[in-house]
């Protein structure tokens, strides 16, 4: 008995070390969204390129959509910007813009510079859509289903992998299902 | 000088590593005194290339050797010289490097300094020590090389040191930190030794003992350190978040405490051998532990490194293969047979054990509050954010105990104590602690529940140490003569038990008497925060030697006198372009006046945090006197023996001896 | 860190002067405000490296203490204020984990350590007791010596 008893901090060293390498690799900033499962919050905002047309959560029936986070001030929206503009229009994918905290002139201006890969584009300058979905900095990527509800959040920059890895998937389970 | 240099000093300290873990040992158990001599030689020469392969580094740091892929990435020619030197340790390569060199330095001090020890156990122990330097110098020249080259794209120039570790506590936290750190590997090297060759006994004890306390002194001065500067350089006044890598670090100094106490045990009576070696063990690997959680991105941190797998899975190599092996031996080789001895249920041996029991369940705390969000995630039950407002739930009634426990327990004794006589002793010291309590809280203006508890054990602490050297030093011969007679042991008890003390007083003042307001100013206002007024005179800007600042004039005033003038900046640095606040502070003894400039919400109107913070110098104060306890406490055995072994060769000279009176080691 | 506690003590401590300036968040009296700081306390920023919202500069964390100020004036409880972040961002901005089914041992760990412990000491003096006779006391001339050897050392040190 005594000796077993020895051997016990052996055994809770080892499970320990089995719990540390599984968390190896993984990225603690990358938070699942709390949305999942839940419809598109309600929302009132108008759209980028036409400041008299309200846009709402309506937007999101119908089809699958992609909703993409975005600002000019973020580098990484530069970067992922060439991915989405070939998901648009090689993939034929559908994908809704959300303009996050920014300056409408200056979202106009890039979006005619690099290409605009969105179907609409959400003028969100005080973030509040944003802060609904549980944004918490850009660039996402919310997968939303034809009902309008949120089947999945990609944080950080969209390129082939990504697509390939992650959102396609999603897509095709969201499709399958109905 | 070419930093290939370094990497082969590197590869050289790792072949005498792997002969220091192999020879000495092999001569241990075969009875080989030729083999057993090659301990100390081999644990120089590991030292002099750790040693060569850091200055090679440092150098290429002084000079803006760009070609070194870690100096670019962490240096930067507009950075001052003496930022230059520890941003040697300023990432994760260059830190390892300082980790190692530590190892080694603490290596040939256990050879210098173990000329009293039987040979097969200094072969031992530095053997052992060797097999951690094998592990972690495989680790560096295998997976973290900083001598790693940009060749042929040299850098115009590098990418600048983080210009939050820019600053002085760069340049001291993280040495004193790894010493206490590494440190704790001598004790688990003394603890394998013994499991190997058997001899557990109270001489192993004595032999630990000096190690484990300036290992943990430095940890100690460390971990204050770090406090400290996150005090004044993240800008917003706080002195300890409980994050991942703060609480690596003080995961062993709570079970280094435990292990220091119980060492004294086993010592004194030579009983709990089988725990205090454990406690060595396991004090070691939680050093590795903190290491590992640092560099391998596991956890959330805003002190991490930059994580890669690899290096994490490497790490985590090494720190299963030492923890499990040396588990293994334990599992094996501790010894079941207690020794039989009688102790009454207040005697000092359950005083300490009850310490033992507070202190283990304090890093029991820490550890799983720390690693649960893990298990969780492993178990895919979802996230989970374990931080401040549970650590100090739950952290704060154990400190509580341990004050409470400790007061009471100075006056105890060895085998026997008096429960009745005990209880009566107590009640004056009890009566004198709950009114000063009392002065104190009404001086700060408020009873909280928290406020009682934290100050009374403090005070009560405090009382019973002075009480106890009262009762000590009462002699024949005059009370001078009665406290010189105290040995340094004791008084580094005294100063170690009155630094907690300080400390934890320190921490429920600021605590629950602090005040913090964020306002909105224009210059030319005034705010008051709890007795003070801070004046808003102005705000320009300023040219620093790598960056541009807000530069923010407040004037202090305590009743109308003004009392500091205080200049809190936010600031752009040029290279990286990163903007950090620094918050400027009037720093005394009995209160901070704190002041952080925040956003600007208007052109002329600034957010501005003002803090009061009473007592917070005395946190780290309080650390201050328990790392001087710590380097006191050993400066009474070596005093001793030299003495005794300068008397003995004096006495050998003249007269032959008649037997005198040896004391091994007497009170505390 | 911010375990700091206004002081609710308009009583002891002196008024504040005439001229003071405004709070950067306003609210109607002193409980209020320590109900905002404690609540900002336990409050995780999504995207830094473990902050609370109310030590952090991200700008997430502006829009959140925005948001428990708008909150907390519209008269909404902690809960509401919580959960309602909570089901915008998850679990993770909750500093103080719940007592659940998922969480009950987490909270319950100081206490079974505790225990524990205490059991264990409680047999280990119990197991003493019931290890043989006490040594032996000194004998008388043997005392004698003890109390030679202790006068000798007094005069000598």
């Amino acid at each position: 008995m005594k000796r077993f008893l020895l051997f016990l901090p052996l055994l809770i060293a080892i499970v320990v070390g089995i719990v540390l390498f599984a968390g190896i690799g993984k990225d603690p900033t990358k938070l699942e969204s709390a949305l999942v499962g839940k419809p598109v919050p309600a929302f009132s905002l108008r759209d980028l390129h036409n400041p008299d047309t309200m846009l709402d959560q309506s937007l999101f029936q119908g089809q699958v959509s992609l909703l993409n986070v975005w600002g000019t001030w973020c580098p990484a929206c530069k970067d992922e910007h060439d991915d989405l503009m070939w998901l648009a229009e090689e993939k034929g994918v559908n994908i809704i813009g959300l303009n996050y905290k920014d300056n409408r002139e200056d979202a106009l201006v890039w979006l005619d510079r690099l290409g605009d890969p969105y179907r609409k584009t959400i003028y969100d300058p005080r973030g509040t859509l944003g802060f609904d979905l549980g944004v918490y900095g850009a660039p996402e990527t919310f997968v939303i289903d034809a009902g309008g509800v949120v089947r999945y959040r990609h944080v950080g920059v969209v390129n082939e992998t990504v697509w390939e890895q992650t959102l396609l998937p999603v897509i095709n389970d969201v499709r399958g299902n109905g | 000088m070419y930093p290939e240099f370094g990497q082969i000093a590197l590869i050289l300290a790792l072949l005498l590593a792997v002969l220091l873990s192999v020879v000495p040992l092999v001569g241990s158990l075969a009875g080989r005194d030729n083999l057993m001599a090659f301990s100390r030689p081999l644990s120089s020469g590991m030292f002099v290339f750790v040693g060569i392969a850091f200055a090679v580094l440092t150098h290429a740091f002084l000079v803006d050797d760009f070609s070194v892929a870690y100096v670019a990435n962490n240096s930067n020619s507009l950075l001052p010289w003496y930022y230059k030197f520890s941003a040697v340790w300023g990432g994760h390569e260059g830190s390892l490097l300082l980790w190692i060199l530590m190892l080694a330095g603490w290596t040939l001090a256990v050879a210098i300094f173990s000329r009293r020890l039987p040979d097969v156990m200094t072969a031992q122990v530095l053997s052992v020590l060797g097999m951690v330097c094998v592990g972690f110098l495989l680790f560096i020249v295998i997976t973290s090389n900083p001598f790693d080259r940009t060749l042929p794209n040299v850098p115009a120039d590098g990418a600048d040191l983080n210009p939050l570790l820019q600053d002085f506590g760069l340049i001291v936290h993280p040495p004193m930190l790894y010493m206490g750190y590494v440190g704790f590997a001598v004790a688990f090297a003394f603890a394998i030794a013994a499991l190997i060759n058997g001899r557990l006994d109270a001489a192993w004890a004595r032999w630990s003992r000096p190690w484990t306390t300036v290992a943990w002194a430095f940890l100690s001065l460390g971990i204050a350190l770090g406090s400290w500067w996150a005090y004044y350089e993240l800008g917003w006044g706080g002195w300890w978040f409980w994050d991942p890598v703060e609480n690596a670090s003080l995961l062993p100094w709570l079970s280094g405490t435990a292990l220091m106490h119980s060492l004294a045990v086993t010592e004194k009576r030579g009983v709990f051998k089988s725990w205090t070696v454990l406690l060595a063990i396991v004090t070691f690997s939680l050093s590795l532990l903190g290491a590992f959680l640092v560099r391998s991105g596991v956890l959330t941190s805003v002190h991490s490194f930059a994580a890669d797998p690899e290096r994490g899975t490497f790490l985590l190599g090494l720190l299963a293969v030492t923890v499990i092996a040396s588990l293994a031996l334990y599992a094996f080789r501790a010894p079941v047979v207690h020794v039989r001895s009688r102790y009454g249920s207040f005697s000092r041996e359950v005083f300490l054990l009850l310490n033992n029991v507070l202190l283990v369940s304090a890093t029991i705390l820490v550890a799983v509050g720390t690693l649960y969000p893990l298990v969780l995630d492993y178990l895919e039950l979802g996230m989970l954010s374990i931080g401040e407002p549970f650590f100090n739930l739950t952290f704060s009634p154990l400190a509580v105990a341990a004050g409470l426990l400790l007061g009471a327990g100075i006056f105890s004794r060895w085998k026997k104590t008096d429960g009745g006589w005990l209880g009566r002793k107590l009640l004056w010291p009890l009566a004198i602690s709950t009114l000063v309590t009392a002065a104190v809280l009404v001086g700060y203006g408020g009873f909280t529940t928290w406020a009682f508890l934290g100050v009374f054990a403090s005070v009560w602490v405090t009382v019973a140490t002075f009480w106890d050297l009262w009762d000590k030093s009462s002699s024949r011969k005059g009370r001078l003569h009665g406290l010189k007679r105290q040995s340094r042991s004791y008084y580094g008890m005294v100063l170690g038990h009155l630094g907690l003390a300080i400390t934890m007083v320190g921490a429920t003042v600021v605590s629950n008497y602090g005040i913090e307001r964020d306002v909105r100013m224009v210059p030319g206002d005034v705010a008051s925060v709890g007795d003070y007024q801070v004046a808003f005179k102005s705000i320009g800007q300023r040219q620093g030697p790598n960056f541009t600042a807000q530069y923010g004039t407040f004037d202090v005033l305590l009743d109308g006198e003004r009392v500091a003038v205080l200049h809190p900046e936010k600031r752009q640095y040029t290279v990286g372009m990163s903007v950090m606040t620094e918050a400027d502070i009037d720093a005394g003894l009995s209160r901070d006046i704190f002041v952080a400039i925040g956003e600007r919400i208007t052109d002329e109107a600034w957010a501005i945090r003002l803090q009061y913070k009473p007592l917070v110098r005395w946190l780290w104060l309080g650390s201050l006197f328990m790392a001087a306890g710590g380097f006191l406490a050993i400066a009474d055995r070596r005093y001793r023996i030299r003495e005794r072994a300068d008397q003995k060769a004096e006495a050998s000279t003249n007269v032959p001896e008649s037997g005198s009176p040896t004391s091994a080691g007497a009170t505390s | 860190m911010v375990r700091i506690v206004c002081l609710v003590l308009a009583l002891l401590l002196p008024a504040f002067a005439a001229a003071d300036v405004a709070d950067v968040y306003e609210f109607s009296d002193r409980a209020e405000e320590q109900r905002y700081q404690n609540l900002i306390a336990e409050l995780r920023c999504p995207k830094c490296q473990n902050q609370n919202i109310a030590d952090s500069n991200a700008p997430i964390s502006k829009d959140m203490r925005d948001v428990v100020y708008r909150m907390m004036n519209d008269g909404a409880s902690n809960e509401e204020i919580v959960e309602s972040l909570v089901g915008r961002f998850g679990e993770f901005v909750r500093y103080k984990p719940e007592f659940d089914s998922r969480t009950f041992l987490l909270w319950a760990t100081p206490a079974i350590a505790v225990f524990g412990g205490l059991l264990v000491v409680a047999g280990v003096v119990i197991r003493s007791r019931r290890s043989g006779p006490e040594s032996p006391a000194l004998s008388a001339e043997e005392k004698a010596r003890v109390d030679k050897m202790l006068a000798d050392q007094d005069r000598s040190s």
